[in-house]
């Protein structure tokens, strides 16, 4: 328990100082992109789908879950990569 | 087995922490959102090979469902229509840790205290972060008015949402196992208080409302780590957290407004503020605008909202490309919370190829902006509002502005006098120096290059 406490307030510095100089052009691709990887709950509902498939509800959430996450993940990280390459093109690069 | 899987998910934590940190500079971006996708695909393969996830139908109906939407919305949305599909995947990010946290405790309502809270807190961040996202959603793509929405008590409702919720929280951690309706109870309330939360926010303080859920929906992941003991969902929901947070504070920052101002004064719903301006304004024609652009030696453009909702900046790069072979300097400068989202003027240009080089931030173009000879404001309202500069008794006063009305010639395209979205009045279009070209935007700039093709 202490640990996970103690994972998490590292990762909330690290992420404080990874992102603190963000030109503006990125800001949009910085969200999206930051908004991708929140759909990390994946996991979870991978997780409760997968292992306890008794009841109904379960069943309905859980692949609920799946998808709303899957849509976040898959949808985020694309998006941002169209994004990206229109900033990219005009470089020549 | 357990091992390789904990390792994976060291790994993609790395990948996150490595992405993120390449999307923060252009040159490596592109890979950087790569390496986190990477990172992503790593973590769900390795937790399908969990020996506890035994039941596979519904895993991959979902996988399949979510990533073909996921792929047709990311591919066919306009980008214009960007800042409103962002909304819509946070809010779905933020639904799917409730579902997590509701799963669970469906699964196993006697679970210990501390699981428990971390259920409480999935579900409550992420009911906040899916109405509000969808209410934001709403608001950017006008399904409702973008106007503050707000009525007597509201923040007083909020307030008894919010101690609802802590008791409630209270009483269900004492009894866990018997409490499913109050459970259902507080699922509801928090996405009630999401609704409430966003719907007096006006249209342009959505950058900061924007970033804030994103933020948010980084934090709901979190929780849904700590209710499956899980680090990969810690780490990864923290850089979100963080990074949010950041951009809500970079946000907050170009308004000169706090985030508590911001989420709660709702500008626009009480008062006008500000004197009256009443003057003339000098309306200008397209040939006459032509004359004034034609006779420059440099030109700065102030794109906002407007430009957005016309879908001009196509037009406005054939402009800007018709005034440089004409021998002229010419500029955009790009206010932070211009548009309905951070970053939103830079993809609407990027999209019309104008170059990266020619993108200027504030603090950078005011400084030379009495040698220039026109602006153009091309539906940007408050961030170019003189009042933020001079007059205290403006909402905007103290708000960092591009000073537009420094230059020789400012002028405004603009469909009417009516103010922004803060519902602020503009002295900015009564001043001598101003003319104002009322119409679209995107049909004056099509008749300024008809105009500069003509001649």
């Amino acid at each position: 328990m202490g640990l996970l406490f103690f994972t998490f307030v590292l990762a909330i510095f690290l992420g404080v100082e990874l992102i603190s100089k963000v030109p503006s052009q990125l800001h949009t691709p910085l969200m999206s992109g930051s908004n991708a990887i929140s759909g990390i709950t994946v996991v979870g509902a991978l997780i409760a789908i997968g292992s306890q498939g008794h009841d109904i509800l379960t069943i309905v959430l859980g692949t609920l879950a799946v998808i709303f996450a899957t849509i976040n993940v898959v949808g985020g990280y694309v998006v941002t990569d169209r994004m990206l390459g229109m900033f990219k093109k005009k470089d020549g690069n | 087995m357990e091992s390789i899987i904990n390792f994976s998910y060291i790994a993609a934590s790395v990948l996150f922490i490595f992405g993120l940190k390449m999307l923060s500079s252009q040159k490596t971006a592109k890979r950087g959102n790569l390496l986190s996708a990477g990172g992503m695909l790593v973590a769900i393969v390795a937790t399908l090979l969990k020996q506890e996830v035994i039941d596979f139908q519904w895993i991959i109906i979902g996988l399949i469902v979510g990533s073909l939407i996921g792929i047709f919305a990311a591919r066919l949305v306009k980008m214009t229509s960007m800042p409103e599909l962002v909304a819509l995947f946070n809010g779905f990010g933020g639904i799917a840790s409730l579902l997590v946290g509701w799963s669970e405790y469906h699964a196993h309502p006697e679970s210990p205290l501390f699981t428990i809270i971390a259920i409480l807190l999935a579900v409550i961040i992420g009911g906040v972060t899916f109405s509000g996202s969808i209410i934001a959603y709403a608001k950017l793509a006008e399904k409702i008015g973008g106007k503050p929405t707000s009525f007597k008590g509201q923040k007083v409702l909020n307030l008894l949402l919010l101690l609802g919720l802590l008791a409630s929280g209270t009483f269900l951690g004492m009894d866990p196992a018997d409490s499913y309706p109050l459970f259902i109870g507080i699922l509801a309330a928090a996405v009630i208080l999401g609704i409430f939360a966003v719907i007096p926010i006006g249209g342009a303080d959505m950058p900061v409302v924007i970033a804030l859920l994103n933020s948010y929906s980084g934090l709901a992941a979190c929780a849904a780590g700590f209710v499956i003991l899980n680090n990969v969902l810690i780490v990864a929901g923290s850089l979100v957290g963080a990074s949010g947070l950041i951009l809500t504070n970079i946000m907050c920052k170009a308004m000169n407004r706090s985030l508590a101002n911001v989420l709660f004064a709702g500008v626009g719903a009480t008062s006008s503020g500000g004197g009256d301006y009443q003057g003339e304004a000098n309306p200008v024609s397209a040939e006459d605008a032509y004359y004034i652009l034609e006779a420059a030696n440099s030109v700065v453009f102030v794109p906002g909202y407007g430009m957005a909702v016309a879908q001009a900046q196509h037009v406005v790069r054939e402009l800007a490309e018709l005034l440089e072979s004409n021998g002229t300097e010419v500029q955009f400068a790009i206010h932070p919370v211009a548009g309905r989202m951070p970053g939103h003027m830079n993809v609407l240009l990027a999209e019309a190829n104008v170059s990266y080089e020619q993108l200027v931030i504030p603090e950078d173009v005011n400084p030379t902006m009495s040698t220039v000879d026109v602006t153009m404001v091309i539906g940007a309202n408050d961030v170019v509002n003189p009042a933020a500069r001079t007059d205290e008794s403006s909402p905007l006063y103290g708000m960092p502005i591009i000073d537009v009305d420094q230059a020789r010639t400012c002028i405004v395209l603009k469909r009417s006098l009516n103010p922004g979205f803060a519902g602020v009045d503009n002295p900015l279009f009564f001043r001598e120096k101003t003319r104002m070209l009322f119409g679209d935007a995107k049909a004056s700039i099509s008749a300024l290059v008809a105009e500069f093709k003509e001649s």
